[in-house]
């Protein structure tokens, strides 16, 4: 590759953070409004971030690019390590490993969940009203549940073992005390995000999502 | 009555073994008859020896290489029983037998266990790991080193460019160009140093460029394999805040 792998890099990281981590706990707390509000919360969260001034440029520049750049150099940086877990099978080694393997899941999930709803707000098949509904439809498949489980446990551990490696990786946590409570810290979050998400995810498979007949009355 | 039994033990050694820079590996079969406290050094000079392999067959003695047999000079670094470790401390009595043996392919072969550690050296040279103090006439006595930065420094200084930690790390391999971690420390050392300090941002740029310290990805199996004990993650979180400093500083200041 031309130019200096060193800005490609802590680009790479930054943005990992900030946008893209920043908008996946933006969506944590939109879905889980599904889970303790119900479809009119969900819904309500929704149109609030469609309300926001210049939506189309956010999502492009909060949310596309950063996302595309993040995925594809990571593509990379994960084809470029020699996984060595079987003969180092240290506790940060796997981590290491995993890191790349939920990357590389978490970027399937994204696509194939993209296509499924913002993809078809974009074609008209579906409206922003509708995405509760969109959401139960793919929720209520057996498979659909278990392949989104698994990528939101990817997703959440990538971005909570990756928090761990930002703050290594720019000079945050330097000692092994910190980087050992980082690590905890890091892993109760994932827990917490994964087990949010999750109850999220099951909330759709409520009947109060099958129309949007909920919403009108309310 | 027990050491006529120990006496006639016999220690079984797989190694890996390659005639040149580009053949094939293959391995062969060792019997090294056991004596007390005998390390894998003791067994390949016994190998040189009597250079027969288990099968009876007479074959080529095995190559490696080792200067100083106390773990200070680095030379003896080879991959047994699946760790890369100095050969001269690996005790047979603290091993599993049979005792594997292989060079460190992260480094090129150059026969038997006899690797090529000039990209380490090269490593070094790049990110100048030394202080300047020549000039034209004499510069006087430098600044003084506080004893608290003395006293963790010292550990940085005990690397031998033994090269285990960039055997062990996945980041450090053909597809990559990342220096490795030894280096990086040697950066933190030299920064460290009241006169090195004076080239601080040398040193500091030629690690935010390709194959600089972006390379590493926090698997950490480095520190976890260092003979000497050596913080090397430490070190290397050091130089990230350092170069993340150093980039912002440049950035605000053109």
């Amino acid at each position: 590759m031309t130019g200096n792998s060193y800005y490609y890099r802590k680009l790479h990281s930054l943005l990992g953070v900030i946008p893209i981590g920043a908008f996946l706990v933006e969506h944590l707390i939109t879905n889980y409004a599904a889970f303790n509000q119900g479809h009119g919360g969900f819904i309500e969260g929704v149109e609030w971030l469609n309300s926001l001034p210049l939506v189309f440029a956010l999502e492009l520049f909060g949310i596309w690019l950063p996302l595309l750049y993040h995925g594809v150099y990571g593509l990379y940086v994960a084809y470029t390590a020699r996984n060595n877990v079987t003969n180092y099978g240290y506790f940060r080694n796997q981590m290491f490993m995993l890191q790349r393997v939920t990357g590389v899941l978490t970027l399937l999930f994204i696509a194939w969940h993209v296509f499924e709803t913002r993809v078809q707000v974009a074609l008209g098949n579906v409206t922003h009203e509708e995405l509760g509904v969109r959401m139960h439809e793919i929720a209520t498949q057996p498979w659909a549940f278990a392949l989104y489980c698994i990528g939101i446990i990817a997703a959440t551990f990538h971005f909570c073992n990756g928090m761990w490696s930002f703050l290594v990786s720019w000079g945050i946590t330097i000692g092994p005390r910190a980087q050992r409570v980082s690590s905890y810290v890091w892993m109760v979050a994932f827990v917490v995000m994964a087990v949010m998400f999750i109850l999220s995810l099951s909330a759709f498979l409520d009947p109060q999502f099958q129309d949007t007949s909920v919403l009108t009355k309310s | 009555m027990a050491e006529a039994v120990a006496d006639k033990k016999n220690v079984r050694f797989i190694i890996t073994r390659q005639d040149s820079a580009d053949s094939p590996s293959y391995t062969e079969e060792f019997e090294v008859p056991y004596r007390p406290n005998m390390n894998v050094i003791s067994a390949l000079m016994e190998i040189q020896r009597t250079p027969v392999n288990a099968n009876g067959k007479k074959t080529t003695p095995v190559c490696w290489e080792s200067n100083c047999l106390e773990e200070v000079c680095g030379a003896c670094s080879m991959v047994i029983n699946g760790k890369p470790r100095q050969a001269c401390s690996a005790l047979v009595d603290h091993l599993e037998q049979p005792i594997r043996v292989a060079p460190m392919k992260t480094f090129p072969v150059v026969r038997d266990l006899v690797i090529n550690r000039e990209r380490m050296f090269s490593a070094l040279k790049r990110v100048k790991a030394w202080i300047p103090i020549d000039g034209t006439y004499d510069l006087g006595p430098g600044p003084r080193m506080a004893e608290t930065k003395r006293q963790w420094a010292y550990e940085l200084s005990k690397c031998m460019t033994c090269g285990v930690c960039l055997e062990s790390c996945p980041n450090v391999n053909d597809k990559t160009s990342f220096i490795g971690p030894a280096a990086i420390s040697q950066v933190r050392l030299f920064n460290t140093h009241p006169t090195g300090e004076m080239n601080k941002d040398e040193r500091l740029e030629t690690l935010m460029e390709d194959g600089g310290i972006e390379g590493c990805g926090n698997s950490q199996n480095c520190v976890r394999s260092c003979p000497k004990g050596i913080p090397l993650t430490t070190s290397i979180a050091a130089i990230n805040a350092d170069t993340t400093k150093h980039l912002f500083k440049k950035w605000l200041s053109f």
